[in-house]
């Protein structure tokens, strides 16, 4: 269970997070956070998982002061996976995702860690990927191996920063899934921030909304996924159907914001 | 999830080819070992001297075997520059390794971002004005005012790391601006030298593996002895720095102090090197750029690989130093370059999708 009590984050004199205040999130539960760009989504991340030095408050997982733990226990129980990662390293995507095994460990890899490794592979059926170099893979097939490396590190809580943003449809869908199914079978706290409305209703429990890094709602996605909350957070006109098979619809109408078309 | 790449041909699971590749590499760096093994015997039984390899093998065996002179040639001459040459070249591979995976930069090495010409112009200080950074030097004046200066300007690289918002990028910027930063003060230097003076800096500059004592050769195996295996505990942590700063830190990874600790060892290795030897540049780049093509960068087998390749370069380029004109022993930096840069264009050429 994550608990946050007054979390405040800053990069030297801006402040980027004011004062979020979460009671509980359970484990086996999937929360999608949402916002606009720039509103202090990653941010959000970096601060749970403690790579920010000006993070102030106090964070409970499981029982745990996350607040008084060591960088490197805290990286056994919670996995950031940040928005892109960009390497010309020559490894390879199998090594990589062997890193999410190894990077704590001893010196030595052995057959039962390549099992490990290799039905991560099987899972997200990227088999045919390990033995390509990492920057030679397109952008989705990155995206793919970074979340494999997430789910062989078995934390204690996943921190995924748009995982699927560089992913076609069936990919989504299919990462979407998995990440459910993962959160409810290992009871992991598991939190995803997504900009696809529509994937975020239709596969979280709950639904974190931040807006200028504050927390404007949070609660169970039916109670969130309603049109004056999305209005009012994205400036937008939306409007949200719930259809008969309790599938949640945002459908966007117009945006309230002009761009400056007549300066093209 | 459905397939996005035909996989048809692909018959073993992924651990069993990561297993196979992994005995692969690490039969690749053995066979690396013994040529460089093999490079460091040719190296001590060729010479100015034609001694049968067996006669060679039995000194290195048993010192009084085959007469004094014999035994003074193997033991005083020739092995000390050969395994001069040896550990140099893997001093200067691990250092170039190690500097390129923390800035990762391909292009940093010890002599890329100043230290070198650091200590290039602690030497000219030492030969034109009889400055000493280290009180006391005596004898040993230019080498320990090279290594001073080395040590000079590897402080500077890690004050800036020390600095708030300081990136990667700026370290290298900071490295290449000390680098003409000493190299205008060598040439000031070199202006106001007399012309025994040039020469004798020049000399310096050249690069040479005939100024090794024994001391000298102990010194750098204390040295290597100690770095490479904080190199090969880190080894981990290490590999994951190739993915990005945020992506280690996510992994647990102290990222500055790892930072910190590997540039202390890296600029010790370059430092003593330089101050040893005087500049041979090249074997930083280029050895790990081999070692890369050959076996990746997982640094269980990237940091050996660039040991060896560092020191087969300086054991080759040894071996021709003194085989290009019989009796006439050529600067060694300048033969490392001549002999290494096409060997290298020809892997990068061979390699073309990916060297780095």
């Amino acid at each position: 269970m994550l608990k946050i009590d007054g979390l405040s984050a800053s990069y030297g004199k801006k402040t980027i997070l004011t004062e979020i205040s979460i009671d509980e999130i359970k484990p086996g539960e999937l929360t999608a956070v949402i916002g606009p760009n720039g509103t202090g989504k990653s941010t959000f991340f970096k601060a749970i998982s403690g790579l920010l030095k000006g993070t102030m408050g106090k964070m409970v997982l499981n029982g745990d002061d996350l607040g008084g733990l060591s960088s490197d226990v805290m990286a056994r129980k919670i996995c950031y996976l940040p928005q892109s990662v960009n390497t010309t390293a020559a490894l390879t995507a199998f090594e990589v995702v062997l890193l999410g095994l190894k990077f704590q460990s001893g010196w030595r890899v052995k057959d039962e860690d390549a099992a490990q490794v290799e039905k991560i592979f099987a899972i997200l059926d990227i088999d045919h990927l390990s033995d390509q170099y990492i920057g030679d893979l397109s952008g989705g097939q990155q995206q793919l191996v970074w979340i494999a490396q997430a789910i062989i590190r078995s934390p204690e809580m996943l921190l995924l920063d748009e995982p699927t943003s560089a992913l076609d449809l069936q990919h989504q869908l299919a990462v979407m899934d998995l990440l459910k199914i993962l959160t409810k079978k290992r009871n992991i706290v598991t939190m995803v921030a997504l900009h696809d409305l529509n994937l975020a209703a239709r596969y979280a429990d709950k639904v974190l909304v931040i807006k200028d890094g504050k927390l404007r709602a949070f609660g169970v996605t039916q109670d969130i996924f309603r049109t004056d909350i999305i209005n009012e957070t994205y400036g937008v006109e939306v409007e949200v159907q719930t259809q008969a098979s309790g599938t949640i619809l945002v459908m966007p109408i117009r945006s309230k914001r002009q761009l400056r078309a007549d300066l093209l | 999830m459905t397939d996005i790449v035909d996989n048809s041909g692909v018959e073993d699971g992924a651990s069993k080819r990561y297993l196979r590749t992994a005995r692969k590499r690490s039969i690749i760096v053995f066979v690396m070992m013994a040529i460089v093994a093999f490079s460091v015997l040719l190296d001590v039984s060729l010479g100015p001297g034609n001694f049968p390899l067996s006669d060679i093998i039995d000194v290195l065996w048993d010192e009084n075997s085959h007469g004094v002179s014999l035994s003074v040639i193997v033991w005083d001459i020739r092995l000390p520059v050969a395994l001069m040459a040896l550990l140099i070249g893997a001093m200067l591979g691990a250092a170039g390794a190690e500097m390129q995976t923390i800035l990762n930069n391909p292009l940093a090495d010890p002599f890329t971002l100043g230290i070198s010409s650091a200590a290039s112009f602690g030497a000219s200080l030492a030969i034109v004005a009889g400055f000493s950074l280290i009180p006391y030097a005596g004898t040993l004046l230019i080498t320990t005012n090279a290594f001073g200066f080395a040590l000079l300007a590897s402080f500077i690289l890690f004050a800036t790391t020390r600095m708030r918002g300081v990136n990667i990028e700026t370290m290298v910027l900071v490295g290449i601006a000390l680098m003409f930063t000493f190299n205008a003060l060598l040439a000031l230097m070199q202006y106001y030298s007399s012309e025994t003076e040039l020469q004798k800096i020049v000399f310096w500059m050249m690069g040479s593996l005939m100024r090794v004592t024994w001391s000298k050769l102990a010194i750098c195996a204390v040295i290597l002895g100690i770095s490479l295996p904080i190199f090969m505990w880190r080894n981990w942590q290490l590999t994951a720095l190739r993915l990005g700063d945020e992506k280690a830190r996510s992994m647990g990874i102290n990222v500055s102090r790892l930072r910190i600790e590997m540039l202390i060892l890296v600029s010790l290795l370059s430092a003593v090197s330089v101050a040893f030897v005087g500049v041979i540049g090249f074997i930083g780049l280029v050895g790990p750029h081999m070692a890369r093509m050959m076996v990746g960068e997982d640094q269980r087998f990237f940091l050996p690989m660039s040991v060896f390749c560092g020191a087969l370069i300086l054991s080759v380029a040894s071996i021709i130093s003194k085989m290009i004109t019989p009796g006439i022993i050529y600067p060694i930096g300048m033969i490392t370059s001549l002999i290494g840069v096409p060997f290298f264009l020809s892997l990068v050429l061979k390699q073309r999708k990916r060297s780095w």
